[in-house]
């Protein structure tokens, strides 16, 4: 199952640093939105699978069953909720940016170069 | 008492409400010169605290660590604090005088507190995680402080840096789940325990290089400064000081405390990359500075070339070089955010930032020339102002370590650094003022809060160099202490 969800990782990269290189603006930011899922998928991972386990046991049970690790979690649910209020935050910079400019050319962001 | 290691978030965090409550212009302003003030009282007990007790930790939630989430000030963070809060306090000053009427004062002091909320967080935090959210918090109130204006330029400049901060935000991440993944445990004091005697600690180079991209991107190092110059010229003058002054130099402060405290594996490697980076670094961007006629461009520009410095007192690794990076990076701060205040007031003198178009000002205005001495000669490393200690601490460390061609280049880009501040002094001050529109407009008098944040500022300089011998003392220790973090680690993880 890691394997596969590695996978999947690898590809959401792929296909995020893909749209990050295109022209357009709005295909930047979705190729943002990839990348952020990317590396929400790969923290989550980072502590590995444990299928069917609590997260938290009884005090003094003193199981011995594998335990899901619950720090991953709780950090890959901050991440989620500050990826979302970035995208927010940049489609509605995407948006002001095209009703002043009228473009969604990432070619024509050349005025304040150099 | 301890307790008191939490307020440098808290503080802001509570102005941000108020002003979220009374929502008068008139009212932000005071409450803004307000709050920073306090904070400049907060860090300086803070950093009295510190040197009494050398690591002061707080366990938040009573969350013993590594579990919880620990807040650590030690004596770089306690410095750093206490210039951010200086900088910061002036910069809150010059926001009533030189902010257009289109922003309004309410709203930009919301997202200043929101950015210094940041900026302490970053400072004062043990976690790894928690680092990232208190980044975040930084980058989203500079992403609206950047397009306030909503001119065209700004919502462009907008784009590129929020661009590659956000891609250097994800890069970040992804290193803290490698590093939870292979260690189990994003507790600093914990990492570099766990690291310290580990023989696959190579196995960290993973992490360690996705860190080096990200924070690489927020320090504006080569090659991956190109946001910097293409959007810090765009905002109004006062965000541009604030910018200036303190987010590249939270990436400096992110560096200098991972690869101290626990990247400090295969130290081969990484110094070597260090050193390349601070010397491209610092030649791209003083050659770039040279090109430019342009203030802000200028610079902008020039700030790359600074980072440089800091860097390559990491690369080098001694104690006396990392003390030589600390004392660097405060008299940055201090005296690049100066440079940028009077670049400010030249163009509300003037009304253009273009040096070609402005001239005579040191006849119209001895005061002025004064005030864009003092930081220009610090930053060019004049003796007896701060640049010079700083810069001279830099090469003796590089000489002493047998790193000559880093220092080599370093001696040259100070070169280069006086060239560009001679242009805007011959332009702007000698020089005498070309006959076009900008001729006729006459010379407004400087009122006292327009100019009193950079005498602040100025007089703080020239404080550093005359009292460079107890300033060094103390960069000295701090070094010490990021060296042998045996106090740190032993503070957080038993006091």
């Amino acid at each position: 199952m890691e394997i596969i969800l590695a996978i999947v990782v690898g590809l959401l990269y792929t296909v995020g640093v893909y749209l990050l290189l295109r022209r357009s603006i709005l295909k930047f930011i979705i190729g943002l939105i990839f990348m952020s899922n990317a590396t929400n998928l790969l923290v989550f991972l980072s502590a590995g699978l444990v299928p069917g386990s609590p997260a938290f046991v009884q005090a003094g049970s003193g199981s011995s069953a594998p335990l899901a690790d619950p720090l991953p979690q709780a950090l890959v649910l901050t991440a989620i909720v500050i990826g979302l209020g970035i995208v927010v935050f940049t489609l509605a910079l995407k948006y002001k940016f095209f009703e002043t400019t009228g473009t969604d050319d990432l070619d024509q962001l050349k005025k304040t170069d150099n | 008492m301890i307790t008191f290691v939490a307020l440098p978030i808290l503080l802001p965090f509570i102005f941000i409400i108020s002003l979220l409550v009374f929502r008068s212009d008139r009212l932000a302003g005071w409450l803004g010169v307000f709050g920073s003030g306090l904070l400049i009282l907060l860090s300086g007990y803070l950093f009295i605290l510190v040197q009494k007790h050398g690591v002061i930790a707080l366990q938040m939630g009573g969350w013993e660590a590594p579990f919880g989430i620990t807040l650590v000030v030690d004596f770089l963070s306690a410095i750093m604090l206490v210039v951010a809060a200086l900088i910061v306090f002036s910069i809150a000053i010059y926001a009533l005088r030189f902010l257009p009427k289109t922003i309004r004062l309410n709203r930009f002091f919301i997202f200043f507190f929101g950015l210094t909320m940041g900026l302490n967080g970053a400072f004062v935090t043990g976690d790894v995680f928690n680092l990232f959210v208190w980044f975040e918090v930084m980058l989203m109130s500079s992403f609206v402080l950047i397009t306030l204006g909503r001119t065209k330029e700004q919502l462009e400049g907008g784009i590129k840096y929020m661009s590659l901060n956000l891609i250097g935000s994800l890069l970040f991440l992804a290193g803290v789940g490698l590093l939870y993944g292979k260690t189990g445990t994003l507790n600093m004091a914990h990492l570099a325990e766990i690291l310290k005697n580990d023989n696959q600690a190579i196995l960290m180079n993973t992490s360690a290089v996705l860190f080096f991209v990200a924070f690489g991107i927020k320090a504006a190092v080569f090659p991956l400064y190109f946001w910097l110059p293409a959007s810090y010229h765009t905002p109004n003058i006062t965000i541009s000081s604030l910018f200036a002054g303190l987010l590249t130099k939270v990436g400096v402060y992110t560096f200098i405390r991972f690869f101290t405290l626990f990247f400090v594996h295969d130290q081969q490697f990484w110094h070597q990359l260090l050193l390349i980076t601070a010397g491209f670094t610092m030649v791209a961007g003083g050659m770039a500075a040279a090109a430019h006629y342009e203030t802000r461009r200028i610079l902008s520009y020039h700030i790359i070339s600074q980072i440089g410095y800091m860097i390559m007192g990491l690369g080098i690794f001694t104690p006396l070089a990392i003390a030589g990076a600390i004392f660097f990076t405060i008299h940055n701060m201090i005296a690049k955010t100066n440079t940028f205040l009077v670049a400010g007031m030249i163009a509300k003198a003037r009304g253009t930032f273009e040096l070609k178009e402005v001239g005579g000002l040191f006849k119209q205005s001895p005061f002025l020339a004064i005030l864009f001495m003092v930081p220009a000669f610090a930053l060019a490393g004049v003796p007896p102002i701060s640049g010079f200690f700083a810069k001279f601490i830099l090469i003796k460390a590089g000489l002493e370590n047998g790193n000559y061609v880093i220092t080599a280049v370093a001696i040259l880009t100070g070169m280069l650094t006086l060239y560009s501040m001679i242009k805007i002094w011959n332009e702007a001050f000698l020089k005498a003022q070309p006959a076009n529109e900008y001729a006729s407009t006459p010379f407004k008098k400087l009122k006292f809060a327009e100019y009193f944040p950079s005498v602040l500022l100025g007089a703080t300089s020239i404080l550093m160099g005359l009292f460079a011998a107890y300033l060094f003392d103390f960069t000295m220790n701090a070094a010490n202490q990021l060296i042998d973090p045996s106090l740190y680690i032993e503070t957080v993880l038993k006091g």
